[in-house]
């Protein structure tokens, strides 16, 4: 760290207007650069997969823009001001799950939004942030590594709301929420034998579970794990995604040229199924791109997270990256058949607003955590 | 890594220690991410590059549909192989959403060539929210001939309509077991609950009662999946690829439907029951609940005006009265308090009691009346069984006390369900001073205790329940739970598999002599010189032991003459008549109940006559006696030709 600020010394004489500027809005520059070439390609292929329809690259193109502009409100707000705030915004947020699961909005088959009168909201997306900043004040209270005491607690923090979450049952967004706070308490420090441990216990516990559920649960699980045993349901979505990426090749068919997503048989092919488009239409080269620039996005963030001060401003910056880099990994093992079908969207492309902003939010908060050092120390 | 501190409270940070630990583990977590995104590029190369060929000619035969392929449903025998039920071919209009332009217009314009009505309309639409829109929904099933040829001529006016071969099941002639095979319906939402998504894709039908409900894990089989691919028109052009369904398992079941016959007819228009059971292996033969109802009318939904008449009809035509209907057993219960008298020492085989008619209790003038006004005379346990006494088994009952007689009413089965497998059973009553004070908040009188021993009162039983009694006195004590399942057939290439018989306890007895002694005052009845059943057995081939019953369905006031044709049929008493036979190697066990028959002796006794002349003699220079049956699943190729023979 002590290089890195003599470096910013070194420069201070011949400060360029952009740099300038950058300071003052207090954004990092390679990040903001990855950010804005990820929404440029999302426009790019949402162009194609919506059939060539303006309109929604336009609603897609104003979200952009508000999502920066909330960005940009976040990096201006100190990493303190939020570490105060970390119990309100959770227990706000626990609070609108409970509400969620007794008066909550039933839609597509899941209770997930409650209806404030003005506007609809998903209390679970709040929790994405406001669980990893709980978890971060609490355990940013002592000397890390915390103790085992308080890692439990911890856990507790995180496991409650995903449980809740589970109930609506929204198995995507409870995922990503534990996800965000166990990646805080990794990056605490978290012993190595401790995490050893709860491996081995979910390991023991998994066959005890699966041994009391009901024949026709297990079959349910069965179905989950493996979806091409079910070529009608979630298995007929991931064929024809299959189809569409492995017909992709070396170097795709082209833009607009994706005949499987053309044709209407690639379901979701402008949300969750994105990837799908894009890896038929610009192939394993293109794919690979794609993924080397959400390579940059991750190691640019968490470089910038390790680099701040502050405990808790560190924490939660790497838990933004680690959520994202789960939205990622989810998102395509599901499209190319790895993983399981469950709701997630790829971080920044897929159309729609809501992951957007709760992502956009993250990296508010990362450069804030990384641009308010000087002030700190 | 070292900790600083470890006592709470002492709250020393060292940021460049904690500083140096975040950043090996944002390292760590760095070339996590690497690894991650790795594996997803492997997955790529996979898709993309080893697969390639396999995905691009999947993506240029451009449409490929996924079809679900119901299984065929499992056909049930009876224990000879006759078919109970079997899926007959027919034809359904059906829809596909997807290649359908204006579903409005359509569905006008298929209405006149063929008929529906707004029912069907209503279920159509409900079915095709919920399938996917490349799947093709029924608007109407059963189409006559007719209606098929009428549209065909004008289907290509309509993309997206087709008619559609299905099986349907059917039930051969089944009403005479309508209430054990049950029936198939459209599977509901309560239905959807339970059942296995993946597995029931194609299967429009669900087991809803008896046997086809039942065994529904066993009838339904596996479903099997297509890949196909279609042109613009939704026209299947090929298949890409197949996995069969498996055809669901044939149910051979233990009823013999010549006996189930013999059985109905005997019954005839009463209202009743009768069940044959072999007592030896529990299997049931026989089992008729009357009046019975047409239980192919619940394919493919029953219609409203059917449905309405078989609910309202008094009779409750589908009530399973075997299984469900509950009856004061009467005096079939007297060889069972015999037993209990003779085991307790209550009374000894040389005991008397004099019948003058009526019983009481000491210090109590109110007179327990015998079916015999003017009285039986005197009186031991075995001219008691075979004459019916009333008064012996007051006697017997209030000696025994009700705590004693109810375990041992309890040991044969009564007041408990017998775990047949078939729903739903019903347990009837054998009543205790549990029951009642956990029923009415009361306690037991002695009057009542008098009441039970003659099985009246509170005392009730199934039919199923008073042929499981009388198995296990034929058996001496062998307790053998009843079973309908016969043997399973997992593909017609196999033999069928036997069910296994199982003996679920053997009751113990201080001397097993007084079976004997039971089992000959039962004979008695039916052979005795005074014997209730005598004139119903008259000239009988083999040796039987039975017991009449006739059970008040309402009471009498004291001292009050009362005249059978005056009361109203519906309020005349239940007759009953259970029997074994043949007495020294115990092949059928039946129970006949006829809801107001009248007397056991003169209405039930003749059906049980019958019964157990077709399984063991069958009718001379006719048909030769039944009890063999079912040896032929042995060597299943027989099956046929014994139905060939019949």
């Amino acid at each position: 760290m002590p290089t890195t600020e003599h470096g910013a010394m070194g420069q201070q004489q011949t400060p360029g207007l952009f740099v300038l500027l950058s300071r003052f809005l207090r954004l990092d520059i390679p990040l903001l650069t990855g950010l804005l070439l990820l929404c440029g390609l999302s426009l790019v292929v949402l162009y194609s997969a919506s059939g060539q329809d303006v309109g929604a690259v336009q609603r897609q193109t104003v979200r952009f823009a508000l999502a920066f502009g909330v960005m940009l409100v976040l990096a201006h707000v100190p990493p303190t001001a939020l570490q105060r705030s970390s119990v309100f915004f959770y227990a706000i947020g626990m609070a609108m799950l409970v509400a969620v699961l007794l008066v909550g909005d039933v839609g597509k088959g899941a209770q997930r939004w409650l209806d404030l009168g003005f506007m609809r909201f998903q209390p679970s997306e709040l929790m994405k942030v406001a669980v990893p900043m709980m978890v971060a004040w609490y355990v940013s209270q002592e000397p890390l590594p915390p103790r085992f005491g308080r890692l439990l607690v911890a856990l507790g923090i995180v496991a409650l709301p995903a449980a809740l979450i589970m109930q609506q049952p929204d198995l995507g967004t409870a995922l990503l929420v534990a996800g965000a706070g166990l990646a805080v308490v990794f990056m605490a420090g978290m012993q190595w034998r401790y995490i050893l441990g709860a491996l081995a216990l979910a390991a023991v516990a998994a066959p005890l579970l699966w041994a009391n559920m009901h024949s026709y649960q297990q079959q349910r699980v069965l179905t989950f794990l493996n979806p091409e045993a079910d070529p009608l349901g979630a298995g007929y979505h991931i064929i024809q995604s299959k189809i569409a990426v492995g017909s992709g090749g070396l170097f795709g068919k082209g833009w607009l040229n994706g005949t499987q997503s053309h044709l209407d048989f690639l379901p979701e092919r402008h949300t969750d199924f994105i990837f799908a488009v894009f890896g038929e239409e610009f192939g394993l080269f293109g794919a690979m791109a794609l993924l080397g620039l959400y390579l940059f996005v991750i190691i640019r963030g968490l470089w910038l997270a390790a680099d701040s001060q502050g405990t808790y401003g560190r924490l939660v910056s790497a838990a933004m990256v680690v959520t994202f880099l789960v939205y990622l990994f989810v998102n395509v093992g599901m499209v190319t058949g790895l993983l399981p079908v469950v709701g997630v969207p790829l971080p920044l492309v897929s159309y729609g607003g809501t992951s957007l902003v709760t992502l956009m939010i993250g990296f508010g908060i990362i450069m804030s955590a990384h641009s308010h050092r000087r002030l700190l120390s | 890594m070292k900790r600083f501190t470890s006592r709470p409270g002492d709250q020393l940070v060292d940021p460049v220690n904690e500083a140096r630990l975040f950043r090996r583990r944002a390292v760590f977590m760095g070339v996590f991410a690497v690894v991650l995104l790795s594996v997803l590029i492997a997955r790529l190369y996979f898709l993309q590059v080893r697969s390639y060929e396999h995905y691009q000619s999947e993506s240029t035969n451009n449409r490929v549909h996924v079809n679900a392929l119901a299984p065929a449903r499992g056909l049930i025998f009876d224990r000879r192989g006759v078919v109970l039920a079997h899926n007959l071919p027919s034809f359904q209009l059906e829809i596909t959403r997807e290649d359908v332009d204006d579903l409005e217009a359509t569905l006008s314009g298929i209405a006149d060539y063929v008929s529906f009505d707004e029912n069907d309309v209503a279920r159509f639409r409900k079915a095709m929210r919920r399938a996917p829109p490349f799947q093709g929904v029924a608007l109407r099933s059963n189409l006559s001939e007719e209606e098929v040829a009428r549209f065909s001529v004008v289907k290509h006016r309509f993309p997206g309509v087709d008619i559609v071969a299905r099986l349907r099941r059917h039930y051969p002639g089944a009403d005479t077991a309508g209430h054990v095979i049950g029936y198939v319906g459209r599977i509901d939402e309560d239905d959807l609950q339970t059942l296995d998504p993946v597995n029931y894709r194609a299967t429009r039908e669900i087991g809803k009662l008896g046997i086809e409900r039942e065994f529904e894990s066993l009838l339904h089989g596996t479903v099997g999946h297509q890949q196909v691919e279609v042109n613009v028109a939704g026209r299947v052009l090929r298949v890409l690829e197949e996995e069969p369904p498996t055809p669901g398992a044939g149910v051979y079941l233990t009823l013999d439907m010549r006996l189930q016959h013999v059985a109905s007819e005997a019954l005839g228009d009463e209202n009743g029951a009768v069940v044959a059971i072999n007592p030896a292996t529990g299997e049931v033969l026989a089992m008729v609940s009357k009046p019975d109802f047409d239980i192919n009318l619940f394919i493919d939904g029953i219609s409203v005006a059917n449905y309405k008449k078989l609910r309202d009809d008094w009779r409750r035509p589908m009530f399973n009265r075997a299984l469900a209907g509950t009856y004061p057993p009467g005096s079939t219960i007297k060889p069972i308090m015999s037993l209990a008298a003779l085991e307790t020492n209550t009374l000894t085989r040389y005991s008397k009691v004099y019948c003058p008619g009526y019983y009481s209790l000491p210090g109590d003038d109110h007179r327990y009346r015998d079916w015999k006004r003017v009285g039986h005379g005197h009186m031991n346990l075995n001219d008691a069984v075979a004459q019916s006494c009333d008064v012996m088994f007051y006697d017997v009952a209030n000696k025994l006390g009700v705590d004693l007689m109810t375990k041992w009413f309890n040991d044969f089965g009564f007041g408990h369900p017998t775990g047949i497998d078939i729903h739903p059973e019903r347990s009837g009553i054998a009543p205790s001073r549990e029951w009642k004070q956990k029923q009415y908040g009361q306690v037991w009188y002695p009057g009542e205790t008098l009441i039970a021993g003659i099985g009246q009162g509170y005392f009730t039983a199934t039919p199923l329940q008073l042929a499981h009694s009388t198995g296990i006195l034929a058996m001496r004590g062998k307790i053998v739970r009843p079973h309908l399942l016969y043997a399973v057939q997992d593909n017609p290439a196999q033999a069928p598999q036997l069910q296994a018989p199982e003996v679920l306890r053997q009751l113990p007895v201080k001397d097993e002599t007084n079976w004997d002694y039971v089992i000959k005052s039962m004979v008695n009845v039916v052979s005795g010189k005074r014997g209730t059943a005598r004139r119903a057995f008259a000239g009988a081939a083999y040796t039987v032991a039975g017991k009449t019953g006739t059970a008040q369905v309402f009471t009498v006031e004291q001292d009050a003459e009362y005249d059978k044709e005056l009361i109203e049929k519906r309020l005349q008493d239940h007759a009953l008549f259970v029997a074994f036979a043949p007495v020294e190697d115990p092949q059928i066990a039946v129970s006949v109940v006829v809801e107001n028959g009248g007397s056991g002796s003169a209405v039930a006794a003749p059906i049980a006559r019958r019964v157990l002349d077709a399984w063991l003699v069958g009718e001379p220079g006719v048909s030769p006696p039944m009890k063999d049956g079912g040896q032929h699943l042995t060597a299943p190729k027989t099956a046929e030709r014994s139905l060939a023979n019949n």
